[in-house]
């Protein structure tokens, strides 16, 4: 079964069309990138399939659910790290981790269990107990995906993970995101075009709201007839001017 | 579960802000204190400590109305919305665990009044129970109104509105301050038809064991109280579509 597979999938805002009849299919552990100019879609697609906002059209389903006619089963088994970092400044990382152990209803054993597992994989332990509002922004974007991750989700949608990072954070966040390939489907949108290219299985390219292509990094690269991949964005998006 | 969790979450970060602190229960404490020291010199009947502590127990609710207010437009500004919108998390627990968080604030804060009004001679009865009971209806009302603008204004606009025109239309029509008579005309009626003065003299009523006296003030305050949670849920509903 696919982890994704939208149909048709449609979102109009007035007479804008932000998504239009959006087909694709994302296998289960794939990680697969959404790029796109500003004003692409990329946003849209990730609000419909995570229920934030209904498809005017179309349909998806997350692993076999509808989220249009279960969107509370869908609920269950997503997590969205949104573009901004969505963190409760106020509460210290361990706090915000237990916020979503607990709008998740996870016992005490299990929120500590969670807790711990997350707090190794991201190498969240020297910052436990500091606000959140007092770290940097490479630390709030960690505890982001944390507080993503501590449902363990079957599907993670990363909305521009990497912005406004510097070299280095943007760095570890790659390795993290590389360290969960094949665990979670991964959901990613970002500007940065060798992120997409160094982290994704499959890459999907949209301009105004429609899908220009679907394909690995080389098999984009070849249908652009370049080695840069940068190159081949811009000769896809430009092309699709014409 | 969820619902606590959240309401968890809201308490922490409502009482984590030394501003809120300060003015929740600094403020009407020093309210308290300032006007019986002027009643100790230039004695005023509206100033006596019987009348007067049940008036700033219900103007210390206005900051409750900026505190959810405040809360809710952060959080609206900020993506952590948007992401637990995408948790279990149900309508009716987002408006739950921001409304039941500043009951207990509010009680507090009634009780933090009550305390300084007895060290300052009030005289001890069963009534200031009944009193710090009746606040929950009142603290409803201006939670709600907190509700609604922090659904509808961003946090600077809240910080405005609620900070500063809704504390003072509270005030100022509520009838703590000076006695509403004394101006009448439109001024009294435009008073009567809020809730403010309503709820000053429910509990004015409540504190000297008039229960008599507690209607209609207390239809009022309910009415407010009701209409204000309705259309609050519906801006919240609205908003939350929206994002």
């Amino acid at each position: 079964m696919d982890a994704i597979r939208t149909e048709g999938l449609t979102k109009k805002y007035k007479d804008v069309v932000a998504v239009d009849s959006l087909d694709l299919t994302v296998s289960k552990g794939e990680l697969f990138s959404l790029l796109g100019v500003n004003g692409a879609g990329k946003t849209t697609t990730i609000k419909m399939l995570s229920c934030l906002t209904k498809p005017t059209s179309g349909d998806a389903f997350l692993n076999g659910k509808s989220i249009c006619v279960e969107p509370s089963e869908v609920k269950k088994i997503i997590a969205v790290s949104p573009q901004e970092t969505a963190v409760a400044l106020g509460l210290s990382v361990r706090e915000n981790l237990e916020l979503m152990c607990g709008v998740h209803g996870f016992t005490k054993d299990k929120q500590n269990l969670k807790i711990k597992e997350l707090t190794e994989l991201l190498g969240l332990e020297t910052v436990l107990a500091k606000k959140a509002g007092k770290l940097s922004g490479g630390w709030q974007r960690r505890l982001s995906i944390a507080m993503a991750l501590i449902s363990e989700p079957e599907i993670l949608f990363l909305d521009e993970p990497t912005l406004g990072l510097d070299v280095l954070a943007r760095s570890d966040l790659w390795d993290l995101i590389t360290s969960l390939k094949g665990k979670v489907t991964i959901i990613l949108t970002t500007h940065y075009m060798e992120e997409a290219e160094a982290l994704s299985d499959r890459i999907a390219i949209m301009k105004d709201g429609k899908l220009l292509i679907c394909a690995t990094a080389d098999d984009i690269k070849k249908t652009a007839d370049t080695d840069n991949f940068e190159q081949a964005f811009i000769r896809i998006v430009k092309g699709a001017l014409k | 579960m969820r619902l606590m969790a959240f309401a968890g979450r809201n308490t922490k970060e409502i009482l984590r802000d030394p501003l809120n602190l300060a003015f929740g229960l600094g403020f009407p404490l020093i309210l308290i204190l300032l006007l019986s020291a002027i009643q100790a010199n230039i004695p005023v009947e509206l100033f006596e400590i019987q009348h007067l502590t049940p008036g700033i127990t219900v103007f210390g609710l206005s900051f409750m109305t900026l505190f959810s207010a405040t809360i809710i437009s952060k959080d609206r500004g900020s993506s952590l919305l948007q992401r637990l919108y995408t948790t279990p998390l149900t309508p009716t627990d987002f408006i739950l665990g921001y409304t039941l968080p500043i009951i207990p604030i509010s009680i507090a804060q009634c009780m933090v009044c009550y305390a300084a009004a007895l060290i300052l001679g009030l005289e001890i009865t069963v009534n200031i129970l009944w009193s710090i009971l009746f606040i929950i209806p009142v603290s409803v009302l201006y939670i709600a109104l907190g509700l609604l603008c922090g659904s509808v204004f961003n946090d600077k606009q809240v910080g405005g509105i609620c900070g500063a025109l809704l504390t003072n239309l509270s005030a100022w029509l509520s009838g703590i301050w000076f006695d509403l008579d004394l101006v009448g005309g439109a001024f009294k009626k435009i008073s009567y038809a809020l809730p403010f003065v309503h709820a000053v003299e429910l509990e004015r009523s409540v504190l000297i064991g008039n229960f008599a006296d507690v209607f209609p003030h207390i239809w009022w305050v309910l009415g407010y109280a009701v209409i204000l949670l309705f259309l609050a849920v519906i801006l919240f509903l609205r908003q939350m579509k929206a994002q």
